[in-house]
């Protein structure tokens, strides 16, 4: 009583402005609204609902992998899409798709979480890992390469890794859990990189859909702070700790700067993202050209793509092979569309967020 | 004035990884009443044995870490003006840990 009491005369005895009847426990960063909890489920899962129905994310029968981490983001993205396919009928395959990139003490705990989650919401998961694709565990490479430029690796070879996994569990599409937040922050670091071609794909809510396996983004428009605060009061299980390898430097100084703004004011979040999507690039701009790797098949706008580059690279004992400025460089407008590309990846500081 | 103080999504981990903390916290000389930015200075002071700048930024909390007083979002109640009061609850969450 006491506790309800003191609760009470804190949040002014504000209540929630959808229902009127109970008190408020959250203001939303969207709408700047005060409302309780049984609300905010309410919108938060509807709102996305209704962006898989508009953007028509998923068709009737399809089988679709959920990238999971373990982090905040899949695992509420595992709950919330298997309560909608429920709830709303998608007839969709729902499975969870880990990848184990061999990192002690980081990956093998948030692989735990995700075995839980894999009874708690009842999906089947599927784990591949970097040993068994490429011989090579995370581990195994930052012994050899150290700390620069193993975020690279990794981000390169996570990327073939969850379409190997989702062609192994035959599903249609993946999806991924990038709330508003990173795709914000996304949209910033690929303008301060002069990267084109990214920056005019970043904001689609589905890409790679001329390739195998296309990708969604049903959290496009959830902004971070409520996947937090549903995770919280509905006491998901999720696992929160940085990569012990990742540095994030770059990446890091776009999200604190899009947290700034979005104290000052929470709409920015979105309205990056409405900028990201609004701009025209130039017909002048040559774009690099997707083709096939000539020794994998994966898709890649050079002849062998990076995967490949970089495993030589390991395998001969010469891990340089595939990263460093030898392509020539972005901002250099004379040179074609094939060594723009080239100089896209090397410059990353962690490919957990790449699209 | 007792209070219980919970540290999530990461925080833990720059206050020796334990995530409940029930503390004692002092009123300050001549103090009626203890503020969230009362606490958050004994927080940084008594707590956070790491990686302060994770934590904070001038005295508030860093832009990124939610905050809870008795499960309710503090930017209902006043941010840094919220009052406590015996034996409140207050969670502290990053949400700048991986997704």
């Amino acid at each position: 009583m006491e506790k309800e009491d003191s609760k009470s005369k804190k949040a002014g005895g504000r209540l929630c402005c959808i229902c009127n009847q109970r008190r408020a426990a959250l203001k939303r960063p969207k709408t700047l609204e005060q409302i309780c909890r049984e609300c905010f489920y309410e919108v938060f899962e509807e709102e996305i609902h209704q962006v898989i129905v508009e953007n028509q994310l998923f068709k009737p029968g399809e089988r679709i992998a959920i990238g999971a981490s373990g982090g905040k983001d899949s695992t509420v993205l595992a709950y919330v899409l298997s309560e909608l396919n429920r709830r709303h009928n998608y007839s969709l395959d729902l499975f969870l798709l880990s990848i184990d990139e061999g990192i002690t003490g980081y990956r093998d705990d948030s692989l735990e979480t995700v075995k839980r989650n894999e009874i708690q919401y009842g999906l089947p998961l599927k784990i591949v890992s970097y040993k068994d694709l490429y011989g090579w565990t995370m581990d195994e490479i930052v012994r050899v390469i150290g700390l620069k430029n193993n975020c690279t690796f990794c981000g390169v070879f996570r990327r073939q890794a969850l379409d190997r996994g989702a062609s192994l569990l035959k599903v249609d599409k993946i999806a991924t859990g990038h709330n508003a937040d990173d795709i914000a922050e996304t949209v910033l670091l690929n303008i301060l990189r002069g990267d084109i071609a990214r920056l005019s794909r970043c904001t689609s809510i589905t890409t790679g859909e001329d390739g195998p396996i296309p990708r969604c983004k049903p959290f496009k428009y959830t902004y971070e702070k409520e996947i937090v605060m549903y995770a919280y009061f509905k006491r998901l299980d999720y696992f929160s700790t940085e990569c012990i390898y990742s540095p994030n430097a770059y990446r890091g100084f776009a999200r604190e700067f899009i947290k700034d703004l979005e104290r000052i004011r929470p709409r920015a979040i979105l309205d990056i993202i409405k900028s990201g999507e609004n701009f025209r690039i130039s017909t002048s701009t040559k774009m690099p050209e997707q083709g096939n790797c000539e020794r994998c098949g994966y898709i890649s706008s050079q002849k062998s793509c990076k995967a490949c580059v970089l495993l030589e690279g390991l395998n001969r004992g010469l891990p340089k092979l595939g990263i460093g400025r030898s392509r020539g460089h972005n901002n250099d407008g004379r040179k074609d569309g094939k060594q723009i590309n080239g100089t896209s990846i090397e410059s990353k500081q962690c490919g957990t967020l790449d699209f | 004035m007792q209070l219980t103080l919970e540290f999530g999504g990461g925080l833990e981990l720059l206050c020796d990884s334990v995530k409940v903390h029930n503390v004692h916290v002092d009123l300050q000389n001549g103090a009626e009443k203890l503020t969230m930015k009362d606490l958050l200075s004994w927080v940084h002071t008594n707590l956070i044995k790491e990686r302060p700048e994770m934590f904070m930024k001038g005295d508030s909390v860093r832009p990124g870490v939610l905050v809870l007083v008795n499960d309710c979002d503090w930017e209902l109640s006043g941010q840094l003006d919220t009052t406590l009061e015996e034996k409140d609850v207050v969670v502290f969450i990053s949400t700048l840990h991986g997704g």
